[in-house]
């Protein structure tokens, strides 16, 4: 266990100035913020303000929205790339100030050293996390987190030798490989095809099963939010773009890809999102939140289950979900 | 197919260098004796004018004069009578002094100019009107201040060679993309690691450019300025040997001052290749 000290969790400081113990409810807390940019005419525009959002520890969240709505101006002020107009953002009980090692972003583009090996990139991440282990330890670590994405043996190329699919496995590597609090990924799969994407989003779940990880994901894809997410968060249309709800999802832990469509509950689920990002985004924004839409409190949904899925799921558990 | 391309274009090469030496050999050579003339008058004109012969040299007479050159490149019977190797090794040595001192001043500043909007905006008009200066236009003030002439042509080096790289290093370190800084941040990179670990990978390629302009540059004016300032120096040869109406040795000179600018040119292309990475 010796050899593995340099990797043992920095200690951290105290929680300061938040005032709240951390809670397993609100391990990353949205609280109030805003973002607006200048527009002509001496006006502000704004993307969304007064946005609150409670994070689970150990909760896969995905956030889903149209384009404009914010989504990834969200994600860049959770990793601490951009700073909220108004309101902060509190992990762990620390209000957070920048970026952070704690936070590892998944980037859409990959966003890979191109001028270093794929070891390197990811070697890179170690050392900048420990910087004072050995280059051997270093190494060692980042060539674990590069069997992790099933990369084994291209430890070597460099990422103009990869295909995107293997980029974006490298860049799952590099974040996995700091041992993060929180795994922030913005549309990771978004420029991948089909196939390659079904499998990487396969990994990313088994990694984050097998991890107990928290993550924080922007996708445009209703299916994936629906097999990744354990709750998805629906933001109306921007500008001024609102947490309309937050809909938990009903579907067991142990979901099979290519089976999900014979789920009980997916029909309902995916029926509830789809009806919001066609029409309800828009007129939620339009028209007006419902009465009684408290922004501190979003409300949280169940999609309504037909008899048929409850009874379903009530009887068979989720063994029916791997027929 | 690349092999039979690069066989060709080598064959190519050398038709049109045998077809060139023809040409200057037939040139230069004479074809008729000029008539006969009044023979004091020839005395007068000298041999080539009475033998119809040209004055200037042909490719035979240029060879054998390299060969000799190159047979005993660094004798030195005095200030005027030197080998081309020594005049060379001084102008290379003077090259490399004011090109490295640009060097020196120019990446780091470029690094400043190029992380910071501010000082970019602020130093852009200098830049920009400093740049066109012929380098030989700062040549008075250099020796009037330096009272040097051999530091004053170093100077002028190194003030040619700044600008170009100058201007590449502030485009290639303000072009690192964002994503790759966005990397460096959310990990907790510090800015002198940031700075050697991301921003000058990614701009090398850009400040190898710079660096082979500069290069070419620096190598066309050390000529000029050497012609100036006199005394030592590839430059101050040519001059030398033109006033000593040397047309063999001025031809010799120029075909080695093409050599060397085009072995600085491709060492400097190999760095640059090394430091390139594929996307």
């Amino acid at each position: 266990m010796s050899t593995l000290l340099p990797f043992a969790r920095r200690p951290r400081p105290a929680p300061a100035g938040a005032g709240r113990a951390p809670s397993a409810e609100r391990f990353i807390s949205i609280e109030g913020i805003a973002r607006r940019y200048p527009a002509p005419g001496g006006r502000a525009t704004t993307i969304f303000e007064n946005l609150w959002l409670p994070v689970r520890r150990g909760e896969f969240v995905c956030m889903v929205g149209h384009s404009g709505c914010g989504k990834t101006t969200v994600l860049n002020i959770l990793a601490g790339l951009d700073a909220p107009s108004e309101g902060t953002v509190i992990v762990d009980g620390q209000a957070i100030g920048g970026p952070s090692l704690d936070r590892a972003v998944i980037f859409q583009g990959h966003a890979l050293l191109p001028w270093r090996s794929v070891l390197g990139n990811v070697a890179y991440a170690v050392s900048s996390r420990w910087p004072r282990a050995k280059r051997a330890e270093v190494e060692a670590r980042a060539r674990k987190a590069i069997a992790t994405v099933g990369l084994a043996g291209s430890e070597h190329k460099r990422p103009a030798e990869l295909s995107g699919g293997m980029k974006q496995r490298v860049g799952i590597a590099r974040a996995l490989s700091i041992d993060p609090k929180i795994l922030l990924m913005d549309e990771p799969f978004s420029a991948l095809d089909a196939l390659t994407r079904g499998t990487l989003q396969d990994e990313v779940r088994r990694i984050c099963i097998e991890t107990g990880q928290t993550v924080f994901m922007i996708t445009h894809d209703v299916d994936e939010a629906i097999y990744l997410a354990d709750r998805i968060v629906l933001m109306t249309n921007g500008p001024e773009a609102k947490v309309a709800e937050i809909v938990e999802n009903p579907l067991p832990k142990a979901r099979d890809r290519t089976q999900l469509h014979h789920a009980p509950g997916y029909y309902a689920l995916r029926n509830h999102l789809m009806d919001f990002l066609v029409t309800r985004s828009k007129t939620l924004r339009d028209e007006g939140m419902p009465a009684g839409y408290d922004p501190r409190r979003p409300p949280v949904i169940r999609p309504a289950l037909s008899e048929a899925d409850a009874a379903a799921i009530a009887g068979a558990g989720p063994d029916i979900l791997r027929a | 197919m690349r092999i039979a391309m690069g066989l060709r274009a080598g064959l190519l090469s050398l038709a049109l260098l045998a077809a060139l030496l023809l040409v200057w050999q037939v040139a230069v050579g004479g074809i008729a004796r000029t008539e006969a003339m009044d023979p004091e008058y020839a005395a007068l004109m000298g041999q080539t004018a009475t033998t119809g012969k040209s004055a200037m040299p042909g490719p035979m007479d240029v060879a054998a004069t390299l060969w000799k050159h190159l047979k005993d490149p660094f004798y030195d019977h005095g200030p005027n009578d030197k080998g081309l190797g020594i005049q060379l090794a001084y102008s290379v040595s003077r090259v490399a002094l004011g090109y490295g001192l640009a060097v020196l001043v120019a990446i780091p500043v470029g690094f400043l100019i190029g992380m910071s909007p501010l000082m970019s905006r602020a130093l852009d008009p200098f830049i920009q009107i400093l740049k066109p200066v012929s380098p030989l236009a700062w040549m008075p003030l250099a020796l009037y201040t330096i009272k040097d002439s051999s530091l004053s042509a170093i100077f002028v080096i190194f003030i040619c060679s700044l600008w170009p790289m100058l201007i590449n290093t502030v485009f290639g370190v303000s072009g690192t993309r964002r994503e790759w800084l966005n990397v460096a941040r959310t990990l907790e990179v510090g800015p002198v690691r940031r700075a050697f670990t991301v921003i000058l990978p990614a701009a090398a390629p850009t400040i190898l450019t710079g660096m082979r302009i500069s290069i070419g540059i620096a190598w066309l004016v050390i000529v000029a300025a050497e012609m100036l300032v006199g005394g030592t120096g590839i430059g101050y040869f040519v001059w030398n040997e033109w006033n000593n109406l040397s047309i063999t040795n001025v031809i010799t000179s120029i075909l080695v001052i093409g050599l060397v600018g085009m072995v600085l040119d491709q060492g400097l292309a190999r760095a640059q290749r090394l430091v390139t990475f594929p996307e």
